[in-house]
């Protein structure tokens, strides 16, 4: 493993890690590793906040302020953390479970208030740590621990979601495409204001297993060939049954630490 | 001025920087005027989308140092028990407000109630110890919202305000103590934020953003936060220690007030604005040369069975009027076992009058 990794990660007892042989989120990690890195942050300017979940599980790696909160509960932790120290970058690690379900309501009003946060949801459309239930992200007709004969559900799409509520900056990636995750994570790092990046990941063990959409390299291999970029799509129909990859929407909004100081200047000059 | 603004002021005064809540009635009051001063004083004033995430919140916002409230009622504190476990679990200093209403569920939002005491206790799952204050006006409402604040950063607990609607809106007027004992949490540096070698300390407790590089964690973790979620000495230590902090601490956490029991041969025992009503009772008892006192609880929990033993030595029957069907009158019939024990409840979500207390008293004397 590359050094500059290395030294991000609490070396200790916690190594090996839980993941399974071929779970996509040690790639979605080290793609946030070097983002940070690269970024100029040290560990000391950065708090790592998850939920529970396979997912939620990455921030107990890192060598850093890090804050394992309640199933859903990441986000609005991390507004009391951000809101009283508002210096540290805010990094939010969450499965779409925790995320759109449970966590839904956060998400959406955390996206609409527009705290500086980068929220990085790892998509293994399922619920990985309870043994493979469908999820609020689970493709209609998929089949999950508690979808036996298919998903009758539709499926969100987090990030329509994170635009519909007012996130300034949402972007997707894959793992099999981690350069390019990177690239994302940095730019949502830097955007001031409420920021997602949508990992869509393969979980072989659960729902690759599921759906028999072989192992690890094979679910990669449908990304790589099922992915198309932002800049590709000309008319929506390209999009159809694609992964579309890119920067997907990045406006300018009031970030929301910065506006109620204004707020508690008014206050104090009455 | 009124009960839940003096609370807000009792917040303010004891430091308290960060505030996050969901409105309810009968609690709103504290956060409309929160949201006025905080500003005032470079605090963070968050109006949250529910009642989940104003505690949740407020948890992160004391972990990155900040002395954090919330305030709510009845339906509010039941969607705040899951983030009163985590705060427990993860030994997170904050005070939560009830200002109690009638329930269950919606009940009556505008009536007074005591109703979750015993949620208040019991509500989170898993064992643990909380810290239970009960403010009998709206002096107390200011004082012992201080007094949370210092024992919450004391001992790393959260601590609950059991307040109600009548404490709430009461208005009187009440002294501000030019000086007050302030209680400022340990933040020393440390690489073991989560356990100590006594098995009742409390470990102390440096911030998100120290470079102590904290992991927080609602799992079973030992005192470095590395999650030990299989290992049975872990769990033993921690769960035991969390409930020794407080249970070995009682002497200096419980506050309790006796009125004339000396020499009572009818014990009243009560707390918040029940024990209002008992205190006029006793004094009338008293004209017509019946020797009744009243023992109360300020702090609820934990429970000092000490005292309520002591008290109720000499005293040949001991009455316990409360504004719900009968709950604080559990703990007492379990500490004084071999006596007498009445309970007085209320369920019609208003005060309990001092004649409905007489009167109850007088079918069990005469
Ligand atoms: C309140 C609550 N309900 C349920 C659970 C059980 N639980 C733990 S993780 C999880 C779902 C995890 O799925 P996801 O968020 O998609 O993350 P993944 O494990 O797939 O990374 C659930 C339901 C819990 N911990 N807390």
């Amino acid at each position: 493993m590359n050094q500059e990794i290395l030294d991000r990660l609490r070396m200790d007892d916690r190594f090996p890690h839980i993941l399974c042989p071929g779970c996509g989120i040690g790639s979605a990690m080290n793609a946030m590793i070097r983002a940070i890195a690269e970024s100029g942050l040290t560990n000391d300017d950065i708090c790592i906040i998850s939920g529970i979940g396979c997912s939620s599980r990455v921030p107990g790696y890192i060598d850093a302020d890090t804050f394992h909160t309640l199933h859903g509960r990441a986000i609005p932790s991390a507004t009391g953390v951000k809101l009283a120290h508002p210096d540290k970058e805010m990094i939010i690690i969450a499965g779409d479970g925790d995320l759109l379900a449970i966590g839904g309501n956060h998400f959406i009003h955390a996206a609409r208030r527009n705290l500086d946060m980068t929220v990085i949801l790892i998509n293994n459309h399922n619920y990985g740590m309870t043994g493979g239930q469908y999820s609020p992200t689970t493709p209609q007709g998929k089949r999950a621990k508690t979808a036996p004969y298919g998903c009758v559900e539709r499926a969100f799409d987090a990030c329509e979601m994170g635009i519909g509520s007012g996130a300034v900056f949402v972007a997707r990636s894959t793992t099999y495409h981690t350069p390019h995750l990177k690239g994302l994570i940095k730019q949502a790092m830097k955007k001031n204001g409420f920021a997602l990046v949508e990992v869509i990941s393969q979980c072989p063990t659960l729902y690759g297993r599921l759906n028999r959409m072989g192992d690890a390299v094979k679910m990669l291999e449908y990304f790589k060939e099922n992915s198309i970029t932002v800049s590709q799509v000309k008319e929506p129909k390209d999009a159809e049954g694609k992964i579309v990859i890119g920067v997907l929407h990045d406006i300018e909004a009031p970030e929301y630490y910065e506006s109620y100081r204004k707020v508690c200047e008014h206050a104090q000059r009455r | 001025m009124q009960g839940n603004i003096a609370c807000a002021e009792g917040a303010l005064a004891a430091g308290c920087q960060y505030y996050a809540g969901y409105p309810i009635t009968p609690s709103s009051e504290i956060m409309e005027h929160l949201s006025n001063r905080l500003p005032e004083v470079n605090g963070v004033f968050m109006q949250m989308e529910d009642e989940i995430a104003s505690i949740c919140s407020m948890i992160g916002a004391s972990w990155a140092g900040a002395k954090a409230m919330t305030a709510t009622s009845g339906p509010g504190f039941s969607l705040m028990l899951e983030g009163l476990g985590y705060a427990l679990m993860t030994e997170t200093p904050c005070v939560i407000v009830n200002i109690q209403r009638a329930g269950p569920a919606t009940g009556q939002a505008t009536r007074p109630g005591q109703s979750d005491i015993m949620q208040a206790r019991w509500g989170a799952h898993g064992d643990y110890r909380i810290i239970g204050l009960s403010p009998w006006s709206v002096q107390e409402m200011y004082d012992l919202t201080i007094k949370a604040f210092n024992l919450a950063e004391q001992y790393r607990v959260p601590v609950i305000l059991l307040a109600d609607e009548v404490v709430g809106h009461l208005k009187e007027s009440f002294i501000i103590k030019p000086e007050l004992e302030i209680f400022i949490r340990d933040s020393t540096m440390t690489d073991k934020p989560f356990g100590t070698e006594q098995d009742d300390g409390v470990p102390p407790m440096p911030a998100f953003g120290q470079g102590a590089k904290l992991l927080v964690t609602g799992s079973t973790h030992n005192q470095f936060g590395i999650r030990k979620v299989a290992d049975p000495k872990v769990q033993d230590i921690l769960v035991n220690r969390l409930c020794n902090k407080i249970d070995r601490h009682k002497k200096e956490i419980c506050e309790t007030e006796s009125y004339l029991t000396d020499d009572a041969e009818y014990l009243f025992v009560s707390f918040g604005i029940s024990a209002r009503s008992a205190y006029a009772v006793v004094k009338q008892l008293r004209n017509q040369g019946i020797k009744a006192g009243l023992l109360r609880y300020k702090t609820i929990w934990p429970f000092d069975e000490d005292e309520l033993k002591q008290t109720a030595q000499n005293c040949k029957m001991i009455f316990v009027p409360e504004m719900n069907r009968g709950q604080l009158v559990l703990e007492i019939q379990r500490v004084l076992c071999d006596k007498q024990v009445i309970s007085i409840p209320k369920t019609q979500g208003e005060a309990i009058y001092p004649s409905e207390i007489s009167n109850e008293f007088k079918k069990y004397t005469t």
